[in-house]
């Protein structure tokens, strides 16, 4: 971990990578050897420019990994909680997950009028995923990176959810579900019209209308992806800048801004879970 | 920012877990929820039963408590009434007894005087004879006169 502060923040945005690298691909070792690859070959990235280089056919471990962890997590303990829920006086446990169930059930209710019961548990698993991925920003940012470092891997990244590839995994889910939806309740001809005849109703302005919505359409994913991401990084970012502090300084920076991830973490997960209601009632309604 | 496979296996894996909450988590969490929501209105509906229940009970014991009440005093009413009866009865009874025995007595005496009237109009009657017998000294035969004593005796 030594080399200059650039070197250091570079150091924790670079994800744990394992992916090809191509026939003739040179590798350059820290001792400075060089490597020419006789073959495609799979494997984990040294360095930042490969894990670069690896292109799209790359996996990142850490995000993956993590996020899969935080998903289990909250699988196990909502699939404990629901095997032994009863309508008698519940547990501390239970109650607390059935808070969490009536508030993401009662926002649900609020937002979308219609008749589907995917979307609540799609809701619930959204919020509390998103949050427990969220969260684990809470972990000082070089405790994990460190631990991993420790047992020999170059790159940690914990957050999911400062992983763009996290974070539009998820809202490409939910485009997918909006796509499903509109067709399935408009029709493909219903769904045409949308995107044809609107905001424009003259067969001039079809390709300025597809245009427009068409994009309005690619927009929600995206922002929806990129607003968490852009959230959870900058702060990420924040994070490893204060990491930069002499050790006796940090606290005076990082307490309050941990504490101000209080109001991020869960709000963030809230605006994911509420957005993705949103464009999923919108893809119910028959204008 | 390496945009990779990642994107796909975050996809997949919430997919699974979307499913995964649909099917085993969503529904009883919500049927229990619902199921004490049901408990908890019968509950309040059992005890605002429980309540007028226990209004129309404490009614009902009020009214009967008079009910009885009353009952009792009638029959306390009834009781006195047999009670002056049964000593008018009574009273009747002992004064009737008195007087048939007052009457009974009166006959004894009466017949027990009247007997002795007959024994001393026998007796006077004989001492009229033997009176009689002295003064006439045997000339009167006591069988001969027999008829005409009788007779005296009678008129006696």
């Amino acid at each position: 971990m030594a080399g200059n502060s650039q070197e250091y923040i570079a150091h924790h945005l670079t994800n744990l990578t394992f992916g090809k690298l191509p026939e003739g691909y040179v590798r350059h070792d820290k001792n400075g050897s060089e490597t020419v690859l006789t073959h495609d070959t799979w494997t984990m990235a040294h360095t930042g420019q490969e894990a670069q280089d690896m292109g799209f056919m790359a996996i990142h471990v850490d995000s993956l990994g993590w996020s899969l962890a935080m998903g289990i997590l909250f699988a196990w303990v909502f699939r404990k909680v629901a095997k032994n829920a009863t309508s008698d006086v519940p547990g501390k446990l239970q109650n607390s997950v059935e808070a969490v169930v009536e508030f993401v059930d009662g926002t649900v209710k609020e937002t979308f009028h219609g008749k589907n019961p995917l979307i609540a548990p799609l809701a619930l698993t959204i919020f509390v995923w998103v949050f427990l991925m969220n969260s684990l920003k809470w972990l000082p940012v070089d405790l994990v990176p460190g631990i991993a470092h420790a047992m020999g891997l170059e790159f940690f990244k914990i957050v999911p959810t400062a992983d763009p590839n996290g974070t539009l995994g998820l809202s490409l889910g939910v485009f997918l579900l909006i796509i499903y939806y509109s067709i399935k309740v408009k029709g493909i001809g219903g769904f045409t019209r949308e995107l044809t005849l609107k905001p424009f109703n003259h067969p001039i302005a079809i390709p300025f209308n597809l245009f427009l919505e068409v994009l309005g359409l690619l927009t929600k994913p995206l922002s929806l992806a990129l607003r968490l991401f852009g959230n959870m990084y900058a702060g990420e970012v924040v994070f490893i800048l204060i990491a930069l502090l002499p050790f006796y300084m940090q606290w005076v920076l990082n307490v309050p801004w941990a504490i101000f991830h209080i109001l991020v973490i869960p709000l963030q997960a809230f605006i994911f879970m509420v957005l993705t209601i949103v464009y999923l009632s919108q893809a119910h309604e028959d204008h | 920012m390496n945009m990779n496979l990642t994107m796909l296996g975050q996809l997949i894996a919430f997919a699974i877990f979307v499913w995964f909450c649909m099917k085993f988590v969503w529904p009883p969490l919500t049927s229990a929820m619902q199921e004490r929501v049901k408990k908890i209105a019968d509950g309040l509906d059992a005890a605002n039963r429980a309540e007028r229940d226990l209004e129309l009970a404490q009614e009902k014991a009020i009214s009967e408590l008079r009910e009885s009440k009353e009952k009792a005093a009638e029959i306390i009413e009834q009781a006195n009434k047999r009670a002056n009866q049964i000593i008018d009865e009574a009273k009747e009874t002992a004064r009737a007894e008195g007087d048939r025995l007052v009457a009974a007595a009166q006959a004894e005496v009466e017949q027990e005087v009247n007997r002795a009237k007959e024994v001393l109009r026998k007796q006077v009657s004989e001492l009229a004879v033997a009176g009689a017998t002295k003064i006439l000294s045997k000339s009167v035969d006591a069988s001969a006169h027999a008829d005409l004593l009788n007779q005296l005796t009678e008129e006696l």
